[in-house]
């Protein structure tokens, strides 16, 4: 049975077009159950466009999808209990009070939470009557979110859910999107952020031009794509020739008392070791460590068989 | 509560706090038949030649039962479309389609709706004929309403479908507007089509309107069951209605 080989999503091969535009172009995901999972990529490489056919909201033109041992084009009953969703480019009647709101989605829900705790959860509780018109960007989005949670699903959609949230909310964001997976719920999260990627999933897919260009760990990621570590530190001192025969340093380079190392391995305790020896022993040695950023620029601007539009759409 | 009922519940509630939609449905019908009434009185008049403007009867009891089939063209072509366009074009519809909401539910809360505020705004309407104008009471009860349901069914149904296929609130009110308009200066909402040129009655006898007007007229005033009306709302109804449901777009 689906429900016990680990995975809450399966899909290959998916295609999708608009017209002459090709969306996707054969996106194979395999997303784990209790993961949280993230899909990056540039505008227009169908991040949205894949999560929409996971979600049953468009059909794919081919291609094969199981969501929790499911077919969401055919099986939307199981959607409804068991999958939630926050879409990105939705939104709500300007007038519709916020307790309405997860009134009215909580019914179209069989065995829905209780609405009244999501209120009380996601910092709504002082603008339940509110108007969704009335409320700050950030209080539609925790509104958005907290309707993705109203189904108690087993599954969960999140398109670019911190995007207009201040640094303090993303914060709490994050937070609670870790504790619907502790409560044992699958996240896949859509995000332009990539150390909000780094920060919350287990494993991240690039999607480049309708396909899928990696999918590993965020760690595996920036290790395959990015080589070694910058060590930095201030120094006055002229001759600083004997760093290049630290073992494992490629390169050192200096802008004024400012000196970079770049190097692979153990540089840091390397060259903080080589730093002692000569005396020196400046304040501010630091080891600028590769991103996830870097690792999604480094894929961005891998050469593929797919054409560069796709990025710059 | 199921989701229809909710449904229904929030978009009435929606209605009420959407103070132009209102003053435009409820209003607008009673200015208008106050206008009117000073205009033409409610005395019955025959000309020289024993032609008759108003159908024979008084002005007022023609237009009150008039001016109840506009008020339902008038939710029909204008505020429900609006709004279903409306949910399209800002999201409502994707945001109800991922939590898997029937469609049934989305567009029956419509219909119940319109429903709802067409009996309101016939009771207003009816409410200031009988205490102001001394206008006659139906002559068939049971066929006005009757009547009442058929049109209000037809006309909730051209609704959807133009909010079906329209792409935002914008086009969606000006192209209600622009029908709504023109069905009430041709089909007998605006002068009586006693007094229409030839032409212009060619152009009522296509509009969905004038059948509407004479359903609910007919037994009101006692010329009986116009049973070609009812028989072009009721077609009007089920192909508008499946056209709606063929069209229907969520996004």
């Amino acid at each position: 049975m689906e429900e016990q080989d680990g995975v809450a999503i399966r899909a290959s091969g998916l295609r999708k077009s608009y017209g002459d535009v090709v969306a996707l172009d054969g996106v194979d995901l395999d997303v784990r159950r209790g993961e949280i999972f993230g899909l990056i990529g540039p505008n227009g490489s169908g991040k949205t466009t894949t999560v929409e056919c996971l979600q049953g909201l468009r059909a794919p033109d081919a291609g094969t999808m199981d969501i929790l041992g499911c077919d969401p084009a055919s099986d939307r009953s199981v959607l409804r209990t068991k999958v939630g969703c926050q879409l990105q480019d939705s939104a709500l009647p300007d007038r519709l009070k916020v307790w309405e709101a997860l009134d009215l989605f909580a019914s179209l829900a069989p065995g829905a939470d209780d609405w009244v705790r999501l209120v009380e959860e996601w910092g709504l509780a002082s603008k339940r009557s509110a108007a969704f018109a009335d409320l700050s960007g950030g209080q539609q989005q925790r509104l958005f979110i907290a309707l993705a949670l109203v189904n108690k699903p087993e599954l969960v959609f999140f398109d670019e859910m911190t995007t207009g949230l201040d640094p303090a909310s993303r914060r709490v964001a994050w937070q609670l999107i870790e504790e619907v997976r502790e409560r044992g719920a699958t996240v896949v999260l859509v995000t332009h952020f990539m150390d909000e990627a780094e920060h919350l999933c287990d494993r991240v897919a690039v999607l480049r031009a309708g396909r899928v260009v990696a999918c590993d760990t965020p760690g595996a990621l920036i290790a395959s794509t990015t080589a070694g570590v910058t060590v930095t530190f201030t120094c006055d001192v002229e001759d600083l020739g004997w760093l290049q025969r630290i073992p494992g340093v490629a390169e050192v380079s200096r802008s004024g008392s400012r000196v970079a190392i770049q190097g692979a391995g153990p540089v840091l305790v390397r060259t903080a070791a080589a730093l002692a020896a000569h005396g020196l022993e400046p304040e501010d040695l630091d080891v600028e460590r590769r991103t996830l950023e870097d690792a999604y620029l480094a894929l961005a601007d891998q050469p593929s068989a797919a054409t560069a539009e796709g990025l710059a759409g | 509560m199921g989701p229809l009922w909710k449904m229904t519940v929030v978009e009435l509630k929606l209605f009420v706090r959407d103070p132009t939609t209102m003053v435009f449905t409820f209003a607008f019908p009673l200015v208008v038949l106050v206008v009117l009434a000073g205009v033409f009185g409610n005395t019955p008049e025959t000309g020289d030649e024993g032609e008759v403007a108003f159908r024979g009867v008084g002005p007022i009891d023609y237009y009150v039962s008039a001016y109840i089939a506009l008020t339902i063209s008038s939710v029909g072509l204008i505020a429900l479309p609006v709004r279903l366009a409306g949910y399209r074009e800002l999201g409502v519809l994707r945001r109800f389609r991922a939590s898997s909401a029937p469609l049934v539910a989305v567009l029956g809360a419509q219909l119940i709706m319109m429903l709802v505020l067409t009996a309101v705004g016939s009771i207003l309407l009816t409410s200031l004929g009988f205490a102001a104008y001394d206008i006659a009471a139906p002559e068939d009860l049971g066929l006005v309403l009757a009547g009442f349901v058929l049109v209000v069914v037809g006309f909730a149904a051209v609704g959807l479908l133009l909010g079906a296929v329209l792409p935002s609130a914008r086009a969606a009110q000006g192209i209600g507007l622009m029908l709504f308009f023109v069905m009430m200066f041709l089909c007998g909402a605006g002068p009586p089509r006693d007094v229409m040129t030839d032409s212009m009655r060619t152009v009522g006898d296509v509009l969905p309107l004038t059948y509407a007007i004479t359903v609910l007229q007919d037994p009101w005033l006692g010329f009986g069951w116009d049973v070609t009306g009812a028989a072009v709302m009721a077609a009007t109804a089920a192909i508008s209605g499946a056209a709606a449901l063929r069209f229907f777009r969520w996004q």
